[in-house]
């Protein structure tokens, strides 16, 4: 959606949370923003480029090739004494808790925040795990806001405090923020003179280990100091004395959730209520007061009990009493029977949420990857399929994904499987090994798993899905596309030349839409795989994302139809295009012109051979 | 002023753009919004909920039970996501099968337009000329003009149109 250009300092649009973020970095003059995509923090580096260009901020935004790069470069950036943003979600902390850990023992120059998405459900992850407590574990602070306007107000916060004590500081939102929208306040970025110098310190940014105790200690003596910041006590709505001794303590959408369920029983301004905006470290204070005054706390927080383990008080009600349940996200309906509970209320037949029977998510109709998949499938069905985190994982409705783990891993563990079998059987015995990465991934966490490969000799074959963009998260370029995150040109760095810089012998590009020549690629990768001195055979199945309009519209568009269709339904089963549907008046399988966009693909997804493909007139 | 309504349907069917039609809309009229939306896997075809809260809300989120309007881009989706609608509720449903919601066959109407993605507008159009929103429907109309891509604005405001004369119908 467009917006319109600033005209004022106080003009007010409705933004998603992570456009608020990413607009709050730049008002607060940050000079270097990186980030991965990953839903659900996708949309904050997108936001810095778009606030950059509409305010003429100098700002380098990139979309680095993983999470860890990401991080170093905003770190050094960081060093120089200018502000600097880091964005991901938060799995992908994991990939970057290698910097940033240490981040926190030799601190920083500049500002740098760490914004690290979290997804309680989780609705888009591998992982429910929440990033205040990857922050407690690194000594760092870490803020949690409640809406999309707080998030915004809390980078310039966080930037304030990050510089006060040269600590990186982290905000952490969960997806009901990054993907809430609100109305909120824009003004004009402000600009830091600040030119980039860097003081070299090799007893801090070079520290060995004996400089790192004293360095410790210093981390130590920064958190004591921020855990009396009093800009930090949690925000205080106090009740009216009709709850004595009684408290609520929340955080994060969790507070926001407690607070519209609290007005709605009527008891907002009746029980005394807590919101905490920086869960670690805990205000030290707080602690204190909350033990000495309330008889009766439940702390109301996602995901994990961090803000609960800092009270170090037994008698808290949350998740560790079971009063909160230890998994799954906070929704209002988990939220009120909570509060009925803790507070004596009559207890409301819960009304129902989500029922059963929702749709599944699949690949889109045209998509290449259900080509490459299905033909994958097709032609080792005996095969293991290590799979791998992309649109590409719904791969696992068409039987073509075994495994789905983390970034890059189905390559390391295709190579697992092989050495597994290998090892323990006769070799003609050891099926086909067949990994599939999508091109971004491949960049990601791919590179080292593909040398590994090789050195190791394990006979698998990985399959390359290069659609030539990071489609799933919403078409962010890849180094292949050679356009930045600001869409000026970049050095493209092509993928054929890395496989084979990285020692494979066999590797062949074909467009998956051709099933049966694709077929037997993969037949010759089989057997190159299994000759004398094979290894891992790549294939890059190349075509680009249907939902990139300007490709859809330059490929070859056939007239479906399908005459005789003898209901055995193996067209729904194994190929799983949306365009094709039921009938249920017939029962037999009819094409959907809407959806449909002609690729042809679906002729080879049907033995009877009902299914026809015209070249349009 | 508080209205809270559930935008549901399949990705790909324009339930955001729906949603952040209302949410422009409640700003414009100077009223607090909050919404959410579904991000991720699940837009690719699978079943997403959007909510609009209007009004001084904190929470994104709209409790089960409490919505005051459902819209229903497909209502294979009335299965899944009634829960949420309130004892009162009004509920507009794309669907050409009579029951106990108001009914436009958007999806029909919009292929006769030949802009068969359009169907949420007309949806948005139908509900808001029944009476149905906070809103009404020339401001949805400037809105379309003001906030969407350039590009389908005649499509979309079109769109809009035949869902309100649908509700004349």
């Amino acid at each position: 959606m467009k917006t319109q250009p600033s005209k004022n300092n106080h003009d007010q649009r409705i933004l998603m949370g992570n456009e608020a973020m990413g607009r709050g970095l730049v008002e607060a003059g940050v000079t270097l923003a990186a980030s991965y995509p990953g839903t659900p923090a996708s949309e904050i580096l997108l936001a810095v480029v778009a606030t950059a260009k509409e305010t003429g901020a100098a700002i380098h935004a990139e979309w680095s090739v993983n999470e860890k790069v990401a991080f170093e470069t905003a770190l050094a950036n960081s060093y120089t004494g200018r502000r600097a943003a880091v964005a991901m979600k938060q799995v992908g902390l994991n990939v970057a808790s290698d910097p940033f850990m240490r981040s926190a023992y030799l601190g920083v120059k500049g500002g740098l925040i760490v914004i690290s998405a979290d997804d309680p459900g989780p609705h888009s992850s591998q992982t429910e795990q929440d990033s205040r407590f990857f922050a407690m574990f690194a000594k760092v602070p870490v803020l949690d806001p409640s809406s999309p306007r707080e998030a915004k107000e809390m980078v310039r916060q966080a930037f304030e405090l990050s510089e006060l004590y040269e600590l990186p500081v982290m905000l952490r939102p969960t997806t009901r923020v990054c993907h809430a929208r609100q109305n909120i306040t824009c003004e004009t970025p402000q600009v830091l003179e600040r030119p980039a110098h860097f003081e070299k310190n090799v007893r801090r940014w070079c520290a060995t280990p004996q400089f790192l105790r004293e360095l410790h200690r210093e981390l130590n003596g920064k958190i004591d100091g921020i855990a009396a910041e009093l800009e930090f006590y949690p925000a205080f709505t106090p009740g009216d004395g009709s709850h004595p001794g009684t408290c609520l303590i929340a955080s994060g959408v969790a507070f926001a959730h407690t607070w519209d369920l609290l007005e709605e029983l009527g008891l907002l301004g009746q029980i005394d209520f807590y919101q905490v905006t920086m869960p670690y470290p805990l205000n030290r204070d707080f602690v204190k007061e909350v033990n000495r005054i309330y008889q009766k706390i439940l702390v109301i927080e996602e995901t994990y009990p961090v803000i609960e383990l800092q009270l170090a008080n037994g008698r808290v009600q949350g998740r560790r009493s079971g009063a909160v349940p230890n998994q799954g996200e906070l929704t209002p309906e988990v939220i009120r029977p909570i509060l009925e509970k803790y507070l004596d209320l009559p207890i409301k037949p819960a009304a129902a949420g989500p029922q059963g029977d929702a749709t599944r998510p699949t690949l889109c109709a045209g998509c290449a990857h259900r080509a490459a998949l299905y033909a994958i499938r097709e032609t080792f069905p005996e095969g293991i399929f290590p799979g791998d985190i992309g649109c590409y994982t719904l791969g696992m409705n068409l039987g073509a994904v075994d495994t789905c783990h983390c970034m890059g891993a189905g390559l390391s563990q295709a190579a697992g499987f092989y050495h597994a079998f290998a090892a323990s059987g006769d070799g003609d015995k050891i099926p086909t090994i067949v990994a599939s990465i999508g091109d971004s991934t491949f960049f990601h966490a791919g590179i080292p798993a593909l040398i590994n490969a090789v050195f190791h000799g394990a006979r698998i074959i990985l399959v390359i899905l290069d659609n030539a963009t990071t489609a799933m998260t919403g078409h962010q370029p890849t180094p292949q596309v050679g356009l930045t995150a600001a869409g000026a040109p970049g050095h493209p760095v092509l993928i054929p030349e890395l496989v084979r810089a990285c020692g494979v012998g066999f590797l062949r590009e074909c467009d998956p839409y051709e099933v049966l020549e694709f077929s037997a690629v993969l037949k010759d990768a089989d057997q190159y795989c299994r000759s004398e001195g094979g290894g891992p055979a790549v294939v890059i199945a190349k075509h680009a994302c249907m939902l990139d309009r300007e490709a859809r519209q330059s490929q070859t568009v056939y007239d479906m139809c399908i005459t005789d269709c003898v209901s055995c339904l193996q067209c729904l089963e194994n190929f799983e295009c949306p365009a094709l549907t039921l009938d249920e008046a017939t029962d037999k399988v009819v094409i959907d012109g809407v959806r449909c966009v002609g690729c042809g693909v679906c002729v080879h997804a049907c033995e009877a051979g009902a299914i026809e493909a015209r070249a349009k007139e | 002023m508080k209205q809270q309504i559930i935008v549901s349907g399949l990705g790909g069917q324009g339930a955001l753009t729906v949603t952040r039609l209302l949410a422009e809309a409640a700003a414009t009229l100077g009223l607090e919004v909050i919404t959410s939306e579904t991000h991720g896997m699940a837009q690719r075809g699978g079943t997403v909920i959007s909510m609009v809260k209007v009004g001084p809300f904190r929470g994104p989120l709209i409790p089960a039970g409490a919505a005051d309007v459902g819209l229903f881009l497909h209502e294979k989706n009335l299965g899944v996501h009634r829960g949420y609608l309130g004892p009162d509720a009004r509920v507009f449903v794309n669907s050409a099968a009579p029951g106990d919601y108001l009914r436009v066959d958007a999806r029909k109407l919009a292929e006769e337009m030949g802009a068969p993605v359009a169907a949420n507008l007309i949806l948005l159009g139908f509900a808001a000329a029944k009476d149905g929103l906070f809103c009404g429907v020339e401001l949805l109309e400037r809105l379309i003009e003001e906030k969407l891509a350039p590009r389908f604005r005649d499509t979309n405001l079109q769109a809009l149109r035949r869902g309100v004369a649908a509700a004349t119908e």
